[in-house]
């Protein structure tokens, strides 16, 4: 069971995500103090680790729009957030399977802020409006990334076959 | 089986003779290019090699690009002492394809890797930079990808688990009317389209219009063809970009070129009238919220910014000039300048478009991204408007949330520059 802590729009950019004044900081270990750094709230919110972990936050359309910046997810994922959209830019897409951010595709979702929900294999159950909503599958090919643990093993694996060890 | 002119490149970095739409390949890398987020990359390589008791060592460093643009001259110790790491790591691994921030081969990632002759048509590009789409310009199947997956490309020298994108198809007809520019074309085409209308899909443009356009212009069209989600535009190599490869990269070797067969399957196909369109602007705060100019003229602008990896070329400097040579911006007006690169800079300056600029009122920065991603050398205060030829509109993009950014062509922004409001350049004709 996860919580739903806030909503966000349609095309949520990666400057909302992560504002371009923040991307001379780049380690994962250091993006997550200026996830959303210019909603507030939000931001405040996740500094204060007030959100438990796997919190959920819904989003409409085009999530992830705009730069190609690996921030974008970092932050994100730093904070265990999962992000469930009616769907999200292809680059920020790839970036979140390649570090194992959470992100779920889910066209029809209705949620609000304070609802509980529970994430099952292909859908979303929101126990608190009784509603369940169909999860888009990703595609095969990149799931055997996230079933890696992200892109840096999977590599690393598909480095060692090359080098025969 | 026919393909689209994406399939037959990816068909031929996999090693096969067809690819269907769909189709999940490890398409070989021609180039990798990455600008200041190298640092990110490197560590994420590193981590791959962590542990595995193997060299970490990039797989062809002939194949990798990185050149300094997004923060240059640095704005921070922090970016100083990242843009110091990756000149070290770039002379360990002997990575010839680097630009560092010198007057004589600096510039815009994305017009230094045309004007070296870097890119090549049916050539696959990646960089960790969503503009890469404006490879397509050349012929080449050129697209974004973040810093782990650069990573990745840095230790293999593919791109694992790239599904055939479906193709849409723009087939641009017409010659534009006077003060309307490729920008226009494209900015139209995203309003029609959508911000997520081409997502995971790639734009592949056709029609006389096309074929009668400049590199410059093709490269202002794949550009920002990403603001409609498109994993890249293209437009299939032609004589116009073996003109372009000989006679601005100064390329000598042979140049194959890469067609789409006749009968190739497209997602959707769009036709447009060149000679019917107005000069367009994108409003706030999406690139897809476009309007033709007239229907936001008067609007009151206190920073207007000419250049970036969309409109930084030689021709729009020449238009900007032409406009406001022997004359001067409007009193609240600032105009900032960047010229797309170092050898565009020094052309601009010997043909005297530079002097015309500043004489006017212009301010000209050295080669760069400068504001457009708000990170210096122009952001905006609190309140404040901006009307741009750069990229991108979104909600602080320009370094603050509390302004707005308005995007349009050379043309637009120069005429506007003159009144401090958006003006139509065709207003009085």
């Amino acid at each position: 069971m996860a919580k739903v802590i806030y909503k966000l729009e349609d095309d949520i950019s990666t400057d909302i995500i992560y504002p371009g004044r923040y991307m001379a900081t780049v380690l994962p270990t250091e993006t997550p103090q200026y996830a959303f750094a210019d909603i507030t709230d939000l931001n405040k919110m996740l500094n204060e680790n007030q959100v438990p972990q796997h919190s959920v936050i819904v989003a409409g359309k085009n999530f992830g729009c705009g730069s190609s910046r690996e921030q974008a997810c970092s932050t994100l994922k730093g904070h265990e957030l999962t992000i469930v959209a009616r769907n999200f830019a292809r680059i920020f897409l790839q970036n979140s399977i390649n570090l194992g951010l959470q992100t779920i595709v889910c066209p029809d979702v209705e949620a609000s802020v304070g609802d509980e929900i529970e994430i099952i294999s292909d859908k979303i159950v929101n126990k608190t409006n009784g509603k369940s909503f169909e999860i888009i599958p990703l595609p095969k090919a990149r799931q055997a990334i996230i079933d890696a643990g992200g892109l840096i093993p999977y590599t690393r694996k598909r480095l060692m076959e090359k080098a025969g060890k | 089986m026919s393909q689209t002119v994406v399939q037959k490149i990816l068909a031929r970095a996999s090693g096969k003779a067809h690819v269907d739409v769909g189709e999940v390949l490890e398409p070989r890398v021609d180039l990798a290019m990455s600008h200041e987020n190298a640092a990110l990359v490197m560590n994420q390589f590193l981590e791959i090699y962590e542990a595995t008791g193997l060299e970490a060592k990039v797989w062809e460093p002939s194949k990798i690009a990185i050149i300094f643009d997004h923060r240059v001259p640095a704005e921070s110790k922090k970016t100083a002492t990242n843009q110091k790491k990756i000149r070290e790591f770039v002379a360990e691994q002997g990575i010839t394809k680097f630009h560092d921030i010198r007057g004589d081969e600096m510039g815009i990632c994305h017009q230094i890797l045309p004007e070296y002759g870097y890119v090549r048509p049916g050539y696959v590009v990646v960089g960790t930079d969503s503009h890469t789409t404006s490879h397509g310009a050349l012929g080449a199947f050129s697209f974004g990808i973040g810093a782990t997956e650069m990573a990745s490309v840095w230790t293999l020298g593919t791109v694992l688990n790239v599904e055939v994108p479906a193709t849409i198809k723009v087939v641009v007809n017409g010659k534009f009317r006077k003060h309307v520019a490729p920008k226009d074309l494209i900015l139209y085409v995203i309003g029609k389209l959508t911000a997520e209308g081409a997502n995971f899909k790639v734009i592949e443009y056709h029609g006389d219009t096309i074929i009668n356009m400049h590199t410059s212009g093709r490269l202002t069209v794949c550009n920002m063809s990403v603001e409609a989600g498109a994993t890249s535009g293209i437009v299939p190599g032609d004589e116009e970009t073996i003109r372009y490869l000989r006679e601005v990269a100064g390329v000598k070797d042979e140049i194959p070129l890469t067609k789409p067969d006749p009968d190739a399957q497209y997602d959707r196909v769009i036709e447009i009238d060149a000679s019917a369109l107005a000069p367009q602007v994108a409003c706030p705060h999406t690139v897809d919220n476009v309007k033709p100019v007239s229907e936001i003229e008067g609007l009151k602008i206190e920073q207007v910014v000419i250049g970036s990896c969309t409109n930084g070329r030689l021709d729009d400097l020449e238009i900007a000039a032409s406009i406001l040579k022997g004359k001067k911006l409007a009193r609240g007006t600032r105009m900032l300048v960047f010229p797309a690169s170092g050898k565009i800079y020094r052309e601009a300056m010997i043909k005297g478009y530079l002097y015309d600029l500043m004489e006017a009122g212009a301010v000209i920065a050295n080669p760069g991204c400068g504001p457009c991603l708000g990170v210096h050398q122009g952001a905006l205060g609190d309140g404040e408007r901006a009307l741009s030829t750069t990229n991108r509109n979104f909600k602080g993009r320009m370094g603050n949330p509390n302004s707005e950014v308005y995007l349009c062509s050379p043309a637009v922004a120069a005429f506007s520059a003159l009144t401090g409001v958006i003006t139509n350049p065709n207003g009085g004709n």
